[in-house]
This record gives C-alpha cells, structure tokens and sequence, in this order.
C-alpha cells in the first residue's frame, strides 16, 4: 500500500490535481522522464502516469493528473493519509540530456506537469531553456510560478487568450524558431494532436523533436504489446523503449486511433462513477 | 490386488455447451473413491519409470501407495517433499508426455492417472482447516543468507520454497501486483483457478517466502543493488514475457491483441467480472493466429466472453499442433472452429482503423525435418479472408531483455534468452537463472524443475563461498 503523504489542486479551478505519494522502491532510481503505473483498488484498472517529481529523501514520487477518465476521477476522491493499492516504478527510459545546448520545451495542459521536471533537470544542467506552457484557458493553467524557476524564458499561452498570450504553444514555437531562436532540440509533452503540430512545425526547420507518448498500457514492461507504436515504420513498445521517441517519425494517426479504442467503455465507466459508487471502493 | 482395468477413471468435467460460457473450471476433480480406485492401478513399478520423465522427480508411486489406502495427507507430504507446487502441477503439467508417458500400464492401456492423482491429493489437504496448516508449515530457523529471487512463476516459487525449507531468507520480487507470473496472468481460470495459485503461495509465506510485489528489476532495484542490500545469490526467473508479433501489414489495427494482452486483461485484470474497472472489447469474431496452449487460452477465453466465432488459425495440420492434445480436445467440444494450413498475410482494416478480416493463405506439408516436423510452403494464389474483428497474436513469447539488458556482465543470446548452464549459473557469479527466461517459452513444470536445480546450485554456491 502507498499513502498519499500530500494533495493540492494546481489551480483555482482544481481541474488538476498534485498528489505525493510514498513510494521508496519508486524513488530510489526514478530520473525525469519516466513513468508509473497505478492501480487503486483491487478492482481497479493499471493506469500510467508520468512521474512529475520525487524527492529521495522523504522517499517520496509525485505525480500530477487531470481528473477525466474514470481512475483519475476516482484518485481524486481520495485525499491526504488514505493509501493506493498499487505503485510501480520507475518505468520507461529517462530523458536523454547529454550533448544539448539549446531547447525548447513545449508543454500541453497537464503535459506541463511533465515537461515542467524535464525544463527544470535541463536547466539545473546548464542547459538554456525556452519553455512554452500552453493551456485551454486561464482556469487551467497550472504551476506558473514553477515553470519560471525552471527555465530561461518562460511563455505562456491560451486557446482563447483568457491569460497571457492568445494562442496555440505551436504558434509560440514558429514564432521563435522564425525570429532566430535556435534550438538543438524541441521537447514536446501534452495531447498526441499537440505533439503531432509541434513536429510539423519543427521538420522544415531540421530541428530534432523529442515527444512522450501516452499509449494506452497494462503492464509497462514490455509484456503485453498493448503500448505499441509506429516510430520509423517499426514497431516499438512505449513502455520499454520510450516513453520518448524521435517525434518526426511517429506515425500519429495511428497513435491518437489507437489511444480511442476503449472510449465507449470509458464514457459508460465514469457514467458509473458518479451514479454509483460516488465514491472510492475499498478491495 | 492391483485394479486391472485398461483405462483412467474419468476426469468429471463440466459439459462442454455449459462451461463455454463461464470462467469455472472445466475438470471437476476425483472423488476419493475414484481417486483410490485409480491409484491401485499403480503396479508399484520397482524401477519407478515414471519418476524419470518428471522433471522435479516427485516420488509417485509412493504418493499413490498412499492414495490407495486412503492416506492422503501423507500422500501429500511425500509429494511436498520434493513438489512446491502439486495443486497447480496436477493441473497444467503435459504428464501425458511425461510421468504418464513412461508408466508400464501405457503399453497396453491407458496410463495411470498421476496428474490427476496429484491433483487429487494437493486438493484434498487444501480444502482441510488453513490455520492448521500454518501450524504445520512453522518456518525452519533461519541460517542468516538472503537469496533474492527476480519472478514468481513456477521457476521463482519452486526455487524459493526449496531454499526456505532449508532456512534460507528468500525474497521474491514480483513486477505485477499480484505473485504468480504466467500461473496468474497467462492460464485462465478455467484451466487453473486463482485460488489455487494463491493458496499454493500463502503456503510458500508460511515457510518463511517474503514476496515484495510492484518491484521491476532492472527498473526500480538492479542485480547489481540486490548485492549491495546484502543478497548472497540471485535466482532470475523472470520467464518469457515478451509477445512476438507475425509482421504483417495492419497489426496495429484497434482489435489486434498479444495473445498476452488479452490473457492479463482477462485473468490477471479479472476484465469477465462486471466489478472490475479494466475494459476490454465485446468481440463477436475472433481469429487466434498460433497453436500452441497460449493459443488455446486465448481461444477459449474469447468464446467465454460472449464471441460467436471464434477460430484457431494455424499454418500446419492437426498432427503438427503444439497444444497438449487435452487442450485441443476441450476447445473443439467448446465450438472452437479449427482453420488448419492457414497462414495470416495480413489483417484488414477500415476507415475508422478497425479489424473488419484476416487474409490467410492456403498452406500444404512439405519435406519434413529430422524430427518430423513438416514444413508448410504456401500455395499460390490461394488467399482468402476470414471475417472477423478481433485477432489475437498467439505465436509465441521471448524473454523480456530488461534485466539482461541492465545487468552488466550477464550473458545472453540473440533471442535475449539468458545464458546457464546446467547447474543454472550464468556468467555472473552468484547470479542463477532458469525457467523460460533461459530457453524460452516452455512449461510450467520445466521451469519447476530449472527452479528446482537452482535452489540445490544455490545452496552449494553459498556454502562453498562460506567456507573459504
């Protein structure tokens, strides 16, 4: 069992929510860009999240979500000093940082939460770092303060320009690379559709493009092939050889086709959640 | 006087129209009166053919002496005495190539019944009061050595009941949330009940077995930390969890599985029970691509959860089919349609990415090998589709390259098999592996058996480190 040592909502809004969670085996050899997987009951499903932070010390992971789907959801009913059935990790490879000068990080609504401990690890490494946060709207945005100690320039933007710059992190990014910024590399973590624009915007450019895929996963060690994708015209397992890919060869379409595979059991699921059990089970 | 009759009592098993629709199990289990009646057709053989072709050497025609009197708990101990795990082997393990193989009542009938026996006598002493079985099963002192043990398959727990027994501190480290490996994500319900598996490993815990689950190997702790933690040896049987794909076009199509995908959906993920979270597809056709056992798992499943065709698609011939014949019995009394000489080209998708049919090609038996296995060669122009919507890829599995590929120093093949060799050493001191993990998909009971040599080269490993 792993307790939840802390929870707060990210924003006014509470539309995304901070858990730390005690786990020490997690903690022990995690580094930024690796995942966990979750499962909160016995009845529960095995969900990934990205780990969002950790802290050796206290033995502590957190992690950072949006409460949508129907494990999410339920995550969120609980609250400080109750205890998650299942927590696994580190998964995946972590982030490759050797060698880089220049990046910029793009990050997409709760991806932020991911890409903030990448911007950040970069720059504590000397990296100079341009991070674009983009949010639905101002009620979303999460973790600014963070994100401006974690980079060189931070920008901001919204779809419907509700808070600082109107606009999509891709506009953001064209701008830049337009105006003479250069980058060795291009960091992009949020929705598949996100990631999929920001390397369209980058190959003209030449600008290699590190994405984090979230395929839909069960084990997360290369077990069951529920993960994988298309990267170069090869199939490769997201949970053993990513999360992270080289984004101007992952076939998209096949990646955001198959990451809607089970949403009618989905809608039908959180339908159950709220009519239900209201609540979280105890297994 | 020996029971002279030429065949097995019969295995009690749920009709065939029925259990195809529920996740109970099929064989229902002896009853002590057919159970006696079947072991005195045991001829107490003085030579024991049959202990030669088990790979752990159980002592059966002692057991079985002591099933014909009636004596089931002390056929239960001498069973234990060398078997950590009867109720799960008198279920799963292919005694029909093995013990039953070699009994002298073979040659002109049907063997003795040992799996069932075994089965018999396991489920018998499960079914008495647990707590007194915690009295009985006391830990033996500790002789202060830790050994780690990397899964709990069948290769981990053999390996880790052996060495408790003899006072070793053994940790098991599972990366599921649940101990068992395949025994609970790969064989269905129906074939081994979890409850089963889960009593089986309680009785490990009582002799002392610590299983730390959610830990990955390679991931979360390395080999090389093992050591640092104080672990005298290390026992990787970490199986082979990798699912092979076939590499033909559309195989990413939503509706393609790793036969291991559905299997841990469904067993593992409990995806048939209405409680639980984990989704998974109402499929109406499906097409199980292999021919083996995990196909026949894969195939059975699918009728269980609701699909009204479900076909083993195989490229060579009944003869040929890898599955125990047991298996390919239960599946076509359960309606499972057998395309034999298939070979899958490619899945056929539409515009939403969907599997709406399998192309295969007509296959015919050519020249045959040393063993007898003829190959099949493809006939021209002879393709055709099978109208389905699901495809589940049962074609075999590979060791999982994580830990040899974390492990510095650890040897291992192309295939990603770790190399041993038959004491189960690899080629880093102090670090022992067996089961699937070294030569790929197998048994059950040959990983028992790997498990079991290890234990043994455990022991002297560490007593010889200890007298230097």
């Amino acid at each position: 069992m792993y307790k939840i040592v802390k929870k707060r909502a990210l924003n006014e809004a509470a539309n995304t929510i901070e858990m730390v969670i005690e786990a020490p085996l997690v903690v022990r050899n995690a580094r930024p860009g690796q995942f966990i997987i979750l499962r909160l009951d016995e009845y529960g499903e095995r969900i990934p999240l990205t780990i969002a932070g950790y802290d050796r010390e206290k033995g502590t992971v957190t992690i950072m979500f949006q409460p949508v789907g129907q494990t999410t959801q339920m995550l969120n009913l609980m609250e400080e000093g109750d205890y998650i059935a299942d927590f696994v990790g580190p998964l995946g490879k972590p982030t490759n940082m050797e060698g880089l000068k220049k990046v910029a990080v793009v990050g997409g609504g709760v991806g932020c939460a991911i890409a903030y401990p990448v911007a950040k690890g970069m720059h504590e490494a000397g990296i100079q770092v341009d991070m674009i946060a983009g949010f639905r709207n101002k009620d979303f945005v999460i973790l600014e303060d963070e994100m401006r100690a974690g980079c060189t320039n931070l920008y901001i933007t919204t779809d419907d320009g509700s808070y600082s710059e109107k606009g999509f992190t891709t506009d953001k990014l064209k701008e830049l690379i337009e105006s003479g910024r250069e980058y060795d590399e291009v960091v992009a973590i949020g929705p598949a559709v996100m990631m999929k624009f920001v390397c369209a915007i980058t190959k003209p450019y030449g600008i290699k493009t590190i994405v984090s895929l979230n395929p839909i996963m069960v084990d997360g060690t290369g077990m069951c092939g529920c993960c994988r994708v298309t990267v170069g015209g090869k199939t490769r397992f997201a949970c053993v050889e990513g999360p992270e890919f080289d984004g101007h060869e992952v076939d998209w379409d096949e990646l955001i086709k198959r990451n809607s595979f089970y949403i009618e059991e989905e809608t039908e699921a959180k339908k159950h959640v709220c009519r239900l059990t209201g609540g979280i089970r105890r297994g | 006087m020996a029971n002279m009759n030429p065949k097995k009592n019969p295995m009690p098993e749920q009709e065939p129209l029925v259990r195809n629709k529920n996740f109970q199990e099929v064989a229902l289990g002896y009853s002590a009166e057919a159970a006696i009646d079947e072991a005195k057709r045991c001829l107490q053989c003085k030579h024991k053919p049959c202990v030669s072709g088990c790979p752990v050497n159980v002592r059966i025609p002692e057991f079985i002496a002591k099933v014909a009197e009636g004596e089931f708990e002390e056929a239960y101990r001498i069973i234990t005495s060398t078997n950590s795990l009867p109720a799960i082997c008198g279920r799963v393990c292919p005694q029909e190539t093995q013990c039953e193989a070699k009994c002298v009542r073979g040659i002109k009938g049907e063997p003795v019944g040992i799996g069932r026996l075994e089965r018999f006598v396991a489920d018998y002493h499960n079914l008495c009061d647990h707590n007194q079985h915690k009295e009985l099963a006391k830990p033996p002192e500790s002789n202060g050595h830790k050994v780690a043990i990397i899964g709990s398959g069948p290769a981990g727990l053999t390996c880790a009941g052996d060495l408790a027994r003899q006072g070793y501190e053994v940790t098991i480290f599972e990366a599921f949330h649940k101990p068992g490996g395949v025994l609970v994500y790969g064989i269905p319900e129906f074939r081994l009940p979890k409850s089963v598996v889960a009593r089986e490993i309680k009785r490990l815990e009582y002799f002392g077995v610590k299983i730390v689950t959610n830990a990955v190997i390679g991931r979360s702790l390395s080999i090389d930390e093992l050591f640092e933690e104080g672990y005298e040896a290390v026992f990787i049987g970490s199986g082979a969890g990798l699912p092979q794909f076939l590499n033909i076009p559309g195989e990413n199509l939503l509706g393609v599985y790793s036969a291991n995908e559905y299997l841990t959906r469904i067993n593992l993920m409990k995806a048939y029970l209405p409680e639980y979270d984990t989704p998974i597809k109402s499929c109406r056709k499906v097409a199980v691509v292999g021919g083996g056992n995990v196909a026949m798992d894969a195939a059975r499943c699918a009728k269980r959860m609701g699909a009204e065709e479900v076909y083993i698609v195989y490229r060579r011939s009944m003869n040929e089919l890898p599955a125990r014949a047991e298996e390919v019995h239960h599946a076509m009394e359960e309606e499972i349609i057998f395309k034999l000489l298939s070979n899958p080209v490619a899945i056929l998708g539409n515009d939403e990415g969907k599997v709406v049919g399998l192309e295969c090609v007509q296959m015919e038996l050519g020249e045959c090998d040393e063993s007898g296995r003829c190959r099949p060669i493809e006939i021209k122009g002879s393709n055709f589709v099978i109208d389905v919507d699901t495809v589940i890829i049962a074609i075999g599995t590979s060791p999982n390259p994580l830990i040899s590929s974390t492990t510095e120093g650890l040897e291992a093949t192309k295939w990603g098999c770790i190399v041993a060799d038959d004491k189960m050493a690899t080629s880093r001191e102090g670090v022992f592996a067996g089961g699937d993990a070294v030569t790929g998909a197998a048994t059950v009971i040959l990983a028992a058996g790997a498990g079991k040599t290890a234990a043994s080269s455990i022991v002297e490993y560490i007593e010889s480190k200890n007298k230097e």
